[in-house]
């Protein structure tokens, strides 16, 4: 059956009621990271201005002459989310003192794929971060280039099977280990680091507001589920989430200033990873050692991560 | 080449009568634009087990739940593209999936 | 008027700007446009003008910020040059179809492979059908007013099209030339501050840089090149404004000494001024000889170089540009199409010269001359190559 054990925390009530990305986007049936896109919006409310990454959300967003956004939305291209942020941040900025807008804080919020974000928009993410613009990045990760065809990025995990890096008989699948974007930002001093998943929507829209609240620059990596790319049914999406948070794959954590907090209860021994596994066709491939494989790996990090959580102070 | 922004009227447009730059300045208009069609089930609530916890509104990746005025959720089927996840997640069993007939 | 003081092309070219109340600049160094990056770093560092400056990582990122600031309604600014405009190609046709009237000064440099820093065209030729607005200028004074006038053009309502003026790189930007700045209070009478036609605001939720499927994007193309074409008028409208107010007279087209000449070189940027010294001594051996300077590449100005070649015999495009493998060089290839059409028309010949830094003097031109003259077909000259 279902697997909701902590109903009261949902309190669906608390959450805004009003939609910021309208219905009639082209999503996937069962799309986890549009999802994710509608708490986050909710999150951030009306003052915002979102430069969107080329990719899914963007394609099923605004095709001329319909667009789904409800607040302000600019797309350029594929790897200068970032960058375009950046510039949105800097012009608002600039126009508020020169009294040419509004004299109210407008958050900007760049929005990228996991290509977008840690493949080809990698370096215009570093650059804006480093330089501290008052800009929250979204990965929206749903481990692969979805909008393509379902190619391997570098945030596709071990043994996927993708377009790229199908299930050969030679090659099984994604040679490499999911690359820690997450981390990446810790190391640039980014005051607020989370992962998230819209399968918590309370905990997603908490760490949105957190991050907002910094002034200065912010990253939310999001995990989202996608049937479509995964192969696996649309109806399981939020359990798809919810399973990769309790086997570990994924973990739920924030970093305040270099300290390290877990977001979900910590199990006293994790899930085993073949629940998160065997649903989707994109692990169909694999034989109980692949399985085991992962396990150890995931274990390793669950490992570095509670000791992180344990030993890091903040800067 | 600026011209009003007004709406756009008719589709498609000639060459002059685009938005500028194809700007779209009626946010969120692509609820102009009906999913619903898509679906090959729908979900259907018995409000007899429904509990009104708004699970079903706060997963539905269209945002097309609302809540009705008793307090139950129903979906706009206008939007609704049956991936069913409402009724996979709601916990007390309240909401089915039917096949579409058609 | 201000007084003339002697100060470096690429320095008064970020004077310039700084006369222009931009509200974002956002520039990566690269030579030889590097000059104009430090000193608008001084010039806002120093708080002289109330602007964002962002040093952003790359120049890909330098034209993705200056999309999302003018996105936002800023007047926004970058300059780059050579690899830094070759790595910022995938964005300008971009911010053309979404109408962002961003200026970019470009210090003209040699493409890589080999690498070159020195000047010629490479750099701005592959960009020509990107939809921006693109001035050569000659002079050090030319890329001070014509800075200063690329605002005004790119935002006129009629326009809303980014805007590049090219200063070829060294030749131009490192250059000491006596100078005259115009005053701030001068340039704010001519350039207001940017009112953008929409911008990004939770007050007015727009949506830019939506996509266009087949059944639009054939449209999107016609109001692109419709509204380029158009930008010609404006260039000439802000022209005449600027002579008026300032008292230097531009033109999209220029000539010298061309009214009874037979044979007309055609040159672009810096060359003008050594060619125009050429005419002078070809003129004093008795040749019928002529200059013609396009000042704007991009619109290309069709009846104004018509009428500027019309009654000549023999036109010589002078290029410091190849297209590898192609008919020529792209001003000469542009040239030869654009008359191909028309019943009387002059013989086109092609030189392409000045390649990767490669000095041209008067003698060098004189030389071109001849050896165009000579020709009995109608391939181009690659001049000076060593055989």
């Amino acid at each position: 059956m279902n697997q909701v054990q902590n109903f009261e925390i949902f309190a669906p009530k608390l959450v805004d009621r009003k939609e910021y990305f309208s219905a009639g986007h082209r999503a996937c049936q069962g799309c986890g990271e549009v999802l994710a896109l509608r708490h986050i919006l909710k999150a951030l409310g009306d003052d915002v201005v979102v430069a969107n990454a080329t990719g899914c959300m963007e394609i099923i967003s605004s095709g001329y002459p319909q667009s789904a956004w409800e607040v302000p939305y600019v797309h350029v291209a594929f790897e200068n989310a970032a960058a375009v942020g950046s510039g949105v941040e800097a012009a608002l900025k600039a126009l508020r003192r020169k009294g040419r807008i509004a004299d109210r804080n407008v958050k900007t919020i760049a929005v990228a794929g996991d290509g977008g974000t840690c493949d080809i928009g990698l370096q215009a993410l570093s650059g804006a971060m480093e330089r501290g613009h008052d800009m929250i990045f979204f990965c929206l990760d749903n481990e692969a280039y979805m909008n393509t065809g379902i190619q391997r990025s570098s945030a596709t995990p071990f043994m996927a099977a993708t377009t790229t890096s199908p299930a050969g008989h030679a090659i099984p699948g994604q040679r490499t280990q999911k690359k820690n974007v997450p981390e990446i930002m810790v190391a640039h001093k980014v005051p607020y680091v989370a992962t998230a998943c819209p399968s918590y929507p309370l905990d997603l829209i908490n760490k949105v507001k957190k991050a907002a609240a910094v002034k200065g620059p912010a990253y939310v990596h999001v995990f989202s589920m996608c049937p479509t790319g995964w192969r696996c049914a649309s109806e399981i999406t939020i359990k798809m989430g919810r399973l990769v948070v309790e086997t570990g794959v994924f973990p739920l954590y924030e970093v305040e200033n270099g300290k390290y907090r877990l977001t979900m209860e910590v199990p006293e021994k994790l899930r085993p990873v073949g629940d998160y596994l065997k649903p989707q066709g994109r692990f169909r491939h694999l034989t109980p050692s692949d399985v085991e494989k992962i396990q150890e790996y995931v274990n390793r990090e669950w490992e570095i991560l509670l000791n992180k959580v344990e030993c890091m102070q903040p800067w | 080449m600026a011209k009003k922004k007004t709406e756009q009227k008719k589709w498609p447009e000639k060459w002059h009568e685009l938005n500028p730059g194809c700007m779209v300045f009626a946010a969120g208009n692509a609820a102009n634009y009906k999913t619903g069609s898509w679906k090959s089930q729908r979900p259907l609530w018995d409000n007899a087990k429904c509990i009104k916890c708004g699970i079903c509104y706060i997963f539905c990746p269209e945002g097309c739940i609302q809540e009705t005025q008793d307090g139950f959720y129903e979906a706009n089927l206008d939007y609704c593209k049956g991936c069913g996840i409402c009724a996979h997640e709601c916990w007390p069993g309240a909401i089915v999936m039917r096949e579409e007939e058609e | 008027m201000g007084k003339r003081v002697g100060m470096e092309v690429a320095i008064a070219a970020a004077e310039a700007v700084a006369l222009c109340n931009i509200d974002v600049a956002a520039v990566y160094p690269i030579t030889p446009q590097s000059h104009i990056a430090e000193h608008m770093a001084d010039i806002i560092h120093d708080g002289r003008i109330d602007a964002e400056f962002i040093t952003v990582e790359s120049e890909h990122s330098a034209i993705s910020a200056c999309a999302g600031a003018s996105a936002a309604g800023a007047r926004a600014y970058t300059a780059t040059s050579s690899q830094g405009l070759m790595l910022m190609h995938e964005i300008l046709p971009i911010v053309s179809a979404m109408r962002l009237p961003i200026c970019m000064a470009n210090a003209n440099r040699a493409v890589s492979g080999p690498l070159n820093i020195w000047n010629d065209h490479t750099d701005i030729m592959p960009q020509r059908d990107s939809g921006w607005i693109s001035l050569f200028v000659e002079n050090g004074q030319e890329a001070i007013d014509l800075s200063i006038m690329s605002f005004k053009i790119a935002e006129d309502p009629e326009v809303m099209l980014p805007c590049v003026v090219n200063i070829d790189g060294f030749q131009l930007t490192h250059m000491i030339e006596p100078l005259e700045l115009p005053s701030q209070a001068e340039v704010a009478k001519f350039l207001p501050p940017r009112k953008a036609f929409a911008q990004l605001h939770p007050d007015n939720p727009i949506s830019m840089g939506c996509f266009a499927m087949p059944d639009t994007y054939t449209e999107t193309v016609k109001a692109k090149e419709v509204a380029l074409r158009a930008a010609k008028k404006v260039v000439t409208k802000v022209f005449g404004e600027w002579a008026k107010r300032f008292g230097r007279k531009y033109s999209v087209v220029e000539t010298y000494r061309a009214k009874d000449a037979d044979t007309l070189m055609l040159t672009m940027g810096s060359m003008g001024e050594t060619a125009a010294t050429a005419v002078d001594e070809l003129r004093k051996a008795g040749r019928k000889v002529g200059l013609v300077k396009l000042r704007l590449w991009r619109p290309f100005p069709v009846e104004e170089f018509k009428a500027a070649v019309q009654g000549c015999k023999t036109l010589i495009v002078m290029d410091r540009a190849i297209s590898t493998g192609g008919a020529g060089g792209p001003v000469a290839t542009d040239v030869k199409s654009l008359l191909y059409g028309d019943k009387k028309k002059p013989r086109v010949l092609n030189v392409i010269a000045g390649l990767g830094g490669r000095d041209l003097t008067v003698g060098d031109f004189v030389a071109m001359f001849d050896l165009a003259k000579k020709k009995k077909d109608e391939t181009f000259e690659l001049y000076g190559v060593r055989e």
